[in-house]
């Protein structure tokens, strides 16, 4: 078959073959970009599904969520947001290094990424912790005497479950961008070969585009 | 009509396949270990074996459907209590759907015919297709397992807040279907990726069989429903667990929310079930008439339209939840613009068989049933859009009988038709065509004989899902009864003489039919990687038939 794998690459090192079903390594690229765009485009439905949720609530009940809004730790959101942007900002440097088979740099900025995730999530336990020590918790479980209006538990309940689904998804970007990381340990990327690491950065940002997303919407608002 | 010799191997066909055969088997005896074919990454063998999985689904779906029908034989109780009987019911529905109508045509002839339709060697990602049917396995394991310790008896619906209070096994069927989801997702995505990037060149889009561009549709509305599905059966385990409260009133939930929420993925899933079968009628239907396709385009854009608008129509789902008669006015005529892209589809149909050469074979006896159950099923479905008529007849018999003649008429037909049709392509083996005719014909009576009492019962306000009924729903009961057992009885006919045929069966040879579908370009089974020498050339439109006479389709190119 026409096995025009990007001319040029031939003895570059650690560049993978075209799979054998693939006219070239350009389409192959291209199949793998599609399927991530396709993909993180299943992700944004499965939160706007929630989104959906916390509008039809938010306008039953208008008060208990303006008021137990009042009660996240808008500290702790603001510093993990400027977490999650800068965890952003580093894995796209990983592409940039990967375009320029910079190995060593692109293992640095996701080390520095997953690292700051981690940040994320020790600082989303410390939230949880206060809101259990305070029993502002979802449904049935929700016990905290300061905010008794009806609805309130119903914040709770969308609170947790998105912000539930939203640090699964970190935990999930953290093991894909270290498995992106141990590639680029065995030096696998330089400029013809670096697809892992944009999507593995994609999904990164998605992870990132929902925070920005849900920050506003239980914090801010 | 001489049964099977007219399909049988014509002399000088397929002379590569053979002459090779040493170097080119086909993927049917390319390896024969069971690790070879559980750990395949080739789409005709992950084919296959979706076929062998959705046939054995259909099997336990309808066997819980005969218990169903059995049931109501009498008016009172007949031979199982009320609870079993809303489990059966409930079985029977999440079965069929989830498990058999959803997965059937793409799973089994998407994953085998498309990337032979496009010239490709594989779907873009072979390792994801794999994946895919491990996925929808362990999901229909975990809602077994469900089923068999304790069951369900919500209805398929799950509706809340009754499913987040019942004491039945709810959550790991919930949680099956929410892994089935993602083999849907995973399926669907891997068809979009296929279908943009592994087009051999000559294939434009417009050169696309019409088949392509049904599963590309099907896809698309794949990827982006069932997410929202997922979500939402995630939160009813949850709430069936921890008792959050998102849908129960009781704590200040919303259980019109869950409608519609669960109704965003529920109804264009209905086009996830019959746009597939739309796509293979468009190729029995041209192939048998010896006809290009008339109006390629209008049928192709008609399946986009489907989907897209079918994103709209969900809310004919709520009439009567309270939904305010502005709502009402707005989602009954975006569901009856469904009608309109269904239409075309007909109309082209009847074009193409129009003045066609029609060869009358089995594939052919299910397009006329399938026409017939989609016009019939799709004039009542209009007729529901209607939000005055939907409320005397909701939730009635004569929603049990409209959808099955649309969901489940429509996709059985173009199962059945796609399993005749590519049988020889598949298997390399021709089956017994006067057999395939007979079955065929108690299947299509069958089915009228079941649906068409269900039709009269719901009009005259027997109400679905009820385990007693009035004295006088009876007749029409035993009728529908006994329709269904004719139905049972013409699928145990199709059973014995195709795998009759898969043993016994003659050789095949590379188009039987005369086809001038791009998946006959190929021997009959296909070598593993699809196609042996040099790829074949697209210069000429897939459905392009000058003329009649069948000399002028080569036997093989």
């Amino acid at each position: 078959m026409q096995s025009s794998s990007a001319a040029g690459t031939a003895g570059a090192p650690h560049v993978p073959h075209v799979a054998a079903h693939f006219a070239s390594r350009e389409v192959q690229d291209h199949a793998a970009r599609l399927g991530m765009w396709l993909f993180l485009a299943t992700e944004i439905l499965l939160f706007a599904g929630l989104f959906v949720c916390y509008a039809n609530y938010r306008f039953l009940f208008p008060d208990a969520f303006a008021e137990a809004s009042r009660h996240l730790d808008l500290t702790m959101g603001t510093i993990n947001t400027l977490v999650l942007i800068t965890s952003s900002f580093t894995a796209a440097m990983a592409v940039h290094y990967a375009k320029e088979g910079e190995n060593k740099k692109v293992v640095w900025m996701f080390v520095l990424t997953i690292l700051m995730a981690l940040g994320f999530l020790v600082i989303k336990y410390f939230e949880y912790a206060h809101k259990f020590h305070e029993h502002q918790l979802p449904g049935p479980y929700y016990a905290y005497p300061g905010i008794q209006l009806p609805g309130v538990s119903m914040y709770f309940t969308i609170y947790f479950l998105s912000t539930g689904l939203h640090a699964f998804h970190v935990i999930v970007g953290m093991i894909v961008l270290g498995w992106v990381t141990l590639k680029a340990m065995r030096n696998e990327f330089n400029y013809s070969n670096y697809t892992a690491v944009e999507l593995g950065s994609m999904y990164w940002h998605l992870v990132d585009l929902v925070w920005i997303f849900l920050f506003p919407m239980l914090y801010l608002i | 009509m001489s049964p099977s010799s007219s399909i049988a191997a014509e002399p000088g066909a397929v002379p590569a396949p053979d002459e090779h055969h040493e170097h080119h088997p086909s993927y049917l005896v390319d390896g024969t270990t069971v690790k070879s074919w559980l750990l395949t990454l080739d789409h005709k063998r992950i084919g296959v074996m979706y076929l062998i999985w959705v046939l054995l689904f259909f099997l336990i779906g309808g066997i819980y459907a005969l218990i169903v029908r059995l049931e109501l034989l009498t008016p009172g109780p007949t031979i199982i209590d009320a609870m079993t009987y809303n489990r059966a019911f409930t079985m029977h529905g999440v079965v069929m759907i989830f498990l058999f109508m959803i997965p059937a045509i793409p799973g089994a002839f998407g994953n085998f015919m498309l990337p032979l339709m496009l010239g490709a060697k594989d779907v873009a990602f072979p390792k994801l297709n794999l994946a895919s049917l491990y996925l929808l396995l362990s999901g229909a394991v975990i809602a077994i397992w469900g089923m068999i310790n304790g069951g369900m008896d919500t209805g398929w619906t799950f509706y809340t807040p009754y499913s987040t209070h019942t004491t039945t096994t709810v959550a790991p069927i919930l949680f099956g279907a929410f892994i089935i989801g993602f083999s849907s997702i995973a399926t669907g995505l891997n068809f979009i990726v296929t279908t943009h990037t592994m087009r051999a060149p000559g294939i434009t889009w417009f050169k696309m069989p019409l088949f392509v561009w049904a599963m590309y549709a099907t896809a698309c509305i794949q990827v982006l429903a069932t997410p929202v599905l997922g979500l939402v059966l995630l939160l009813v385990v949850g709430e069936n667990i921890f008792h959050f409260g998102i849908f129960d009133p009781a704590r200040g939930g919303d259980p019109v929310l869950f409608q519609h929420l669960f109704w965003f993925y529920s109804h264009p899933a209905v086009y996830i079930m019959v746009l597939p079968s739309f796509g293979v009628m468009s190729e029995v239907v041209a192939t048998y008439s010896r006809k290009n396709i008339f109006g390629y385009r209008a049928v192709a854009f008609s399946s986009l339209g489907i989907a897209f608008v079918g994103f709209f129509a969900w809310g004919h789902h709520m009439f009567v939840s309270g939904q305010s008669t502005f709502n009402a006015g707005v989602f009954a005529v975006l569901t009856m613009l469904v009608g309109v892209f269904t239409a075309i589809k007909v109309f082209n149909w009847v074009g193409t068989v129009y003045k066609g050469a029609v060869d009358f074979k089995t594939p052919f006896a299910y397009f006329c049933g399938f026409l017939y159950f989609t016009v019939f099923g799709g004039m009542t479905g209009v007729a529901f859009a209607t939000a005055s008529l939907d409320v005397p007849w909701h939730d009635t018999y004569f929603v049990v009988a409209h959808f099955h003649f649309i969901m489940v008429g429509a996709t059985i037909m173009a199962f059945m038709a796609a399993l005749h049709y590519w049988f020889p392509k598949m298997f390399g083996k021709t089956y017994h065509e006067g057999w395939g005719l007979v079955s065929a014909a108690l299947i299509i009576l069958g089915f009228n004989a079941t649906f068409i009492p269900q039709f009269l019962l719901g009009n005259a306000g027997m109400p679905r899902r009820y385990y007693e009924y009035p004295e006088r729903f009876q007749t029409l009961n035993v009728a529908s009864t006994a329709g269904a057992s004719l139905l049972a009885f013409g699928f145990i006919i199709s059973a014995i003489y195709l795998v009759y045929a898969l043993v016994y069966g003659q050789r095949a040879s590379a188009n039987p039919w005369h086809s001038r579908g791009y998946e006959w370009l190929t021997a009959s089974p296909p070598p593993t990687h699809n196609f042996v020498g040099p790829q074949p050339t697209y210069t000429e439109e897939p459905h392009l038939y000058v003329g009649p006479e069948k000399s002028e389709v080569p036997d093989a190119v």
